[in-house]
């Protein structure tokens, strides 16, 4: 049985399968439908940063599977405003709710808010740390709109500061993997988290030019490069669109190459490729729901 | 007669803690590892640079440190060793053992770490050894390797 939800590292291969086949018989439940798995039970969310995205993805996930939801930011903001610390904060909330859903801007806030809680603590962020429901995602979108096991992938981007491609990486090397890692000299994979492949017997093949990467792979995935990286306004305008996919980039790729993008988009993606058969991307968001209900019933059974 | 036997003769001490091997340059951070500040009443002398700049050396007097306070001396000199002294002779030799956890010890170097907030987070590591010794925090997963000594509380 899992507790706590607080890095995709503490997972092994099985528990994620486990986590994925549960989304894959929610999913059906996640479009449209309704069930009584979890009423009577109450979630918490506790953001103390906004991201609406994730937080709503919880909350649907949480009233298909028929239990209540309760926003700690809009009814206690004044304990927070106050300077209460998180842990205070936790040990009171896990009075309220059977599970928290805690989004914090300081890495490592979720794994100290798990030693406080009575009840299990999910991480839905942790600064530049982890975000595990969302690795979860990605995971869940690769096995049902491509392969996951050998998958050949380019991750490209920022995979210097991306956290969604570092936790992403480590998950794949647990699935025979080949990785192209694509990015501006600047922005590279961290040595650390390559050591951390190699090691896992990954084939990792690193490069800036992403036509060395999109004939080949089957997954492409996506991710911004945020102008405040460059000192300088042409050079970011320069790289980021050397990156851009347009329906033009995509002539020569594999018929059932799929593209991933974890939302939102700035300009990496042109909107001529939203109707090719390749963009998976809104799928992707939408198939947060089933993960995350699979995590709730978990954590909750 | 080993040069290190000849080396602990130079200033014998009657009882106490000879800690010897010390990477070269360390025994100002061994000192305070152990907490030992000039503030205490220990009679310590320090030895740097011994052999050619090869190792450091701290003499304790009257003290005889026990295991578990040195091994966190293994984080920055992994090769010292420890001589208890007992009338002048080495009664007891032991290496330092590298622990694997420490707490509240070493603080993360990350500074968005919640172990660096007033939060209840005691700064706690995993420590294995690769190229160096390495640090993980058991809260943000930011390694540190090379300059422990400079994040030691
Ligand atoms: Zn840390």
């Amino acid at each position: 049985m899992m507790r706590h939800v607080i890095s995709i590292k503490d997972f092994s291969r099985d528990t994620i399968d486990g986590i994925l086949d549960r989304a894959a018989e929610l999913e059906s439940i996640a479009s449209g439908g309704s069930s009584n798995i979890l009423s009577g039970r109450i979630l918490a969310t506790l953001f103390y940063e906004p991201s609406t995205r994730t937080r709503l993805s919880f909350d649907s996930a949480m009233k298909r599977l028929g239990g209540n939801v309760i926003d700690f930011g809009s009814i206690e903001v004044s304990s927070i405003a106050k300077g209460e610390n998180l842990a205070d904060t936790i040990s009171v909330l896990s009075g309220y709710a059977d599970a928290i859903v805690l989004r914090h801007p300081r890495e490592g806030a979720a794994r100290m808010a798990s030693e406080f809680s009575s009840v299990p603590v999910i991480n839905a962020g942790d600064g530049a740390g982890q975000h595990p429901t969302q690795t979860l995602l990605d995971l869940y979108t690769i096995r049902k709109e491509s392969k996951l096991n050998g998958v050949k992938i380019a991750l490209v981007g920022d995979l210097k500061y991306g956290r969604t491609v570092h936790s992403l990486a480590h998950a794949l090397s647990m699935y025979n993997s080949e990785m192209y890692l694509v990015s501006p000299e600047q922005l590279k994979m961290p040595d650390s988290i390559k050591d951390d492949l190699t090691k896992s017997g990954t084939k990792i093949i690193e490069t800036t030019n992403i036509d060395d990467a999109i004939g080949v792979v089957d997954v492409l995935y996506l991710t911004r490069i945020q102008k405040e990286r460059f000192p300088d306004p042409a050079e970011y305008q320069m790289v980021a669109g050397s990156y851009k996919v347009t329906k033009d980039t995509l002539k020569e790729v594999k018929d059932d190459l799929i593209i991933m993008h974890p939302l939102p988009r700035v300009n990496e993606i042109d909107s001529d490729v939203d109707s090719t058969r390749h963009a998976v991307y809104f799928r992707q968001s939408f198939y947060g729901v089933p993960v995350r209900m699979a995590i709730l019933s978990m954590v909750m059974a | 007669m080993t040069v290190q036997s000849k080396e602990l003769r130079v200033r014998r001490i009657k009882n106490g803690t000879v800690i010897d091997h010390i990477t070269a340059g360390q025994a100002l951070t061994v000192l305070r590892i152990l907490g030992i500040t000039g503030q205490s009443d220990e009679v310590v002398s320090v030895v740097m640079n011994v052999s050619d700049r090869k190792k450091d050396i701290v003499k304790i007097e009257d003290r005889e440190l026990d295991p578990e306070e040195v091994d966190t001396i293994a984080l920055i000199s992994p090769d010292a060793t420890i001589n208890i002294i007992r009338d002048y002779k080495v009664a007891e030799k032991h290496e330092v053992i590298l622990p694997q956890h420490i707490e509240g010890v070493v603080r993360c170097m990350n500074p968005n770490c919640i172990t660096n907030t007033d939060e209840p987070a005691l700064a706690g590591f995993e420590i294995s050894r690769g190229k160096g010794v390495e640090l993980r925090c058991v809260y943000c997963g930011k390694v540190i390797t090379d300059q422990i000594a400079d994040f030691l509380i």
